[in-house]
């Protein structure tokens, strides 16, 4: 009996010798995380397909770095966590590389930058959006992203909501819960050609705080997979230079990618 | 009208179809859980009646943390905690690569542990309701402890504890409606993208109500049939 | 430093430190949801539970299809009925001049709360007041009693007693699945732990969550206790 144990106990010790010697190999597999719930970044089209300026983008990228690429798609609130617990590899979602978010995760080179602005009823007449004109005024914006710690920072006498997702917040605009709310310029556009054509318009634009907002969107990574990040820079910096960013980018967004 | 039958329809533009689907997840987390979380009550309640005080201790720790716990929180708590804990273990065992944890296992999981804590009321009191004369029966008989339990007391067991596990089911039924916030498809995830798409919540909340409604009075004719058998040859 | 900080301070928690004041504002927010939408709730049983066993029949029918349709379907589902689907009638509720409650969440979290304990209530009355003996109400016509007395000052208190114990889960149950009020925009002592995890990703806020939410419910269970035992005191066998 003891035997036995002896020699599962050994055979278990060399496979996992053999196991994590295997991590020093090249990587040929990544499981990108995405939201799937922002447009015109991501988005699950109505047959349930994943498609936006970041999907075209990424498995461009994918096919330069000769690598497999899985899409996995998770919700924003839990998006950070399931990278920290290997659910994927790498998160490819609008996500900016705020000095906060880098504390738990490392961020690969910006890809793109987008303004910010809060939208708010046509009706509105006046642009000031500083937080004494907005005081005790309902502001919307979706949980876990830079524009709810915007408002948590200099909003503090408005009431302020926090959504699951952009599309929600969106919605309580609409039926008038909400007076504003804050998001990446892209996704507010998006959101006013349609849904919000005849209710709404952009009020004013925010300016970036850096310290809040980080320098731009950027691929999110776990700390420890400095070969992955160095291998996505590297394609990253390639596709600013042979134009496919500035291609994908002009065909979703509109313009270029980093402005 | 025609615009509500319309978007409740089958097919590409309705979602009929996906409702459905919806409740098809609903019924199949409850069923799935349901084993898990009565076989793990049963053995809370042994364990609470047992000699040892730290056993003993444990089983009312248990009891007291899942039953006091809003069901939300241990859903988070599971679900977060749980692909984070897999994922140490995996690792420290030396595999590389990744292992998750599908929203459906962890919900499973969190309404199992909730019901167990549940159910472990339920079952400790169908216990105290045998009678110690059937275990010395079943002693004399020569039954070891495992066939005396297996063999006397749970089948009598089952008819003390149905109306109790009966409302522990009926509960689970309406709790699962929280696994759509780990993003689980079920009736309430459903309705509320349908809402988010088409801007009827009236018309999809109400018919997520009702396809809940039909399952809890299914479930309640289901367990008074199950009742009536199981008393058949009592007097009452 | 603020009295909510400290607990995180000196524990050595750097995020309960930093969210303890918005985890004490959420329970704050908690026990105002709960206290109010159970005391309403309570006061609408009385009438609902009566109604169900002594109104005419129609009405009786209607409060038992009432009661089966809240108590046999999610308070989930209710509560986004009720924020989501009453909340896109604005014209209507404004011209009603009603659009303030409907606009805000905490109210139609109350509005959801409320109607939800209301119908599980109106059942735990329903049935004490049926398992009260009869001869106690004959007694009081006996005496001459008018039947509101006999109800107010014979039935109820002894119905209350009976329900006692089941009223006590049901508040219980109320402030387990008030945590749902995150869900709609509150920051309810959930909504507040979602925000801290949301910045900071770490797991243990919700332990500490889960740790509070545990203390409230073993404070109402202690406290019930002792309200049963002496308000029972005058029963022998208990």
């Amino acid at each position: 009996m003891t035997t036995k144990r002896v020699l599962l106990a050994a055979a278990a010790l060399a496979i996992t010798g053999f196991a994590t010697g295997a991590q020093a190999q090249a990587i040929t597999e990544i499981k990108i995380g995405t939201e799937g719930a922002y447009p015109p970044y991501n988005n699950l089209n109505a047959k349930k397909e994943l498609e936006g300026f970041e999907i075209d983008y990424m498995n461009d990228l994918c096919a330069k770095m000769k690598v497999k690429c899985t899409w996995v798609v998770q919700d924003w609130d839990g998006i950070i966590p399931a990278l920290l617990s290997k659910k994927y590899d790498v998160i490819v979602a609008g996500m900016n590389a705020t000095p906060e978010r880098q504390k738990r995760v490392d961020f690969t080179d910006v890809y793109t930058s987008t303004p910010i602005a809060m939208v708010g009823a046509k009706s509105i007449t006046s642009t000031d959006i500083s937080p004494a004109a907005l005081k005790g005024k309902a502001i919307g914006a979706q949980g876990s992203t830079i524009h709810m710690n915007f408002l948590e920072a200099y909003y503090k006498d408005s009431t302020i909501r926090p959504y699951p997702t952009q599309e929600e917040a969106n919605l309580d605009l609409l039926n008038g819960r909400l007076d504003y709310i804050v998001a990446d310029l892209e996704a507010l556009e998006s959101f006013l050609k349609d849904k919000g054509k005849d209710c709404c318009k952009i009020v004013a634009e925010v300016k970036r705080d850096a310290a809040i907002h980080g320098p731009g969107v950027g691929m999110a990574i776990r700390k420890e997979d400095a070969a992955l990040k160095a291998m996505l820079n590297k394609a990253i910096a390639e596709s600013k230079t042979d134009g496919t960013l500035d291609k994908h980018a002009m065909k979703w967004l509109g313009k270029k990618a980093i402005q | 009208m025609e615009k509500y039958l319309s978007l409740l329809s089958f097919g590409d533009t309705g979602w009929g179809d996906e409702l459905l689907q919806g409740a098809l997840v609903t019924i199949s987390i409850a069923l799935a859980t349901l084993p898990f979380g009565l076989a793990l009550g049963l053995l809370v309640a042994l364990a609470s009646r047992s000699q040892s005080k730290i056993i003993s201790g444990l089983a009312t720790l248990y009891t007291t943390v899942f039953r006091g716990v809003p069901e939300l929180l241990t859903l988070y708590i599971i679900y977060f905690g749980g692909q984070i804990l897999l994922q140490r273990l995996w690792s420290g065992l030396g595999f590389s690569g990744s292992l998750s944890i599908s929203p459906f296992l962890a919900g499973m999981m969190a309404l199992g542990l909730v019901l167990a804590a549940f159910s472990s009321e339920v079952w400790v009191g169908a216990l105290n309701s045998i009678s110690k004369g059937q275990r010395e029966g079943a002693a004399a008989l020569g039954l070891t402890r495992g066939q005396a339990f297996r063999l006397v007391v749970l089948p009598q067991l089952f008819r003390v504890a149905l109306p109790g596990l009966g409302n522990n089911w009926m509960v689970l039924l309406k709790e699962t409606s929280l696994v759509s916030v780990i993003t689980l498809q079920d009736v309430m995830f459903i309705a509320t993208r349908a809402n988010v798409a088409t801007k009827e919540p009236f018309l999809f909340f109400s018919a997520a109500l009702l396809i809940y409604l039909f399952f809890s009075i299914l479930s309640a004719w289901g367990i008074g049939r199950m009742e009536m058998r199981a008393n058949r040859g009592f007097a009452r | 430093m603020r009295w909510c900080e400290a607990p995180g301070f000196y524990i050595g928690h750097e995020v309960l430190e930093r969210y303890g004041c918005r985890m004490a504002d959420g329970l704050v927010l908690t026990l105002k949801l709960v206290g109010i939408s159970s005391t309403l709730g309570f006061v609408l049983a009385i009438g609902l539970g009566l109604l169900r066993l002594r109104g005419p029949k129609p009405v009786r029918y209607a409060i038992a299809g009432y009661t089966t349709f809240f108590r046999g379907t999610p308070l989930l589902c209710q509560l986004f009925l009720i924020y989501y689907g009453l909340g896109t009638f604005r014209v209507f509720w404004q011209d009603l001049g009603l659009w303030w409650f409907f606009r805000e969440p905490f109210y139609c979290c109350l509005l959801a709360f409320t109607v939800n304990t209301a119908a599980y209530q109106a059942e735990i009355i329903r049935g004490s007041l049926q398992a009260l003996p009869k001869g106690q109400v004959e007694a009081g016509r006996a005496l001459g009693m008018r039947p509101t007395a006999i109800f107010l000052k014979i039935e109820m208190p002894q119905a209350l007693l009976i329900g006692l114990r089941p009223l006590g889960n049901e508040l219980i149950t109320m402030i387990k699945v008030s945590a749902i009020a995150s869900l709609v925009t509150l920051f309810d002592l959930m909504g507040a732990t979602r925000l801290a995890f949301a910045r900071s990703f770490d797991l243990s806020i919700y332990l500490w969550a889960a740790l509070i939410y545990l203390a409230l419910v073993e404070i109402i269970r202690r406290v019930w206790g002792l309200m049963e035992t002496r308000l029972t005191r005058h029963i022998a066998m208990r």
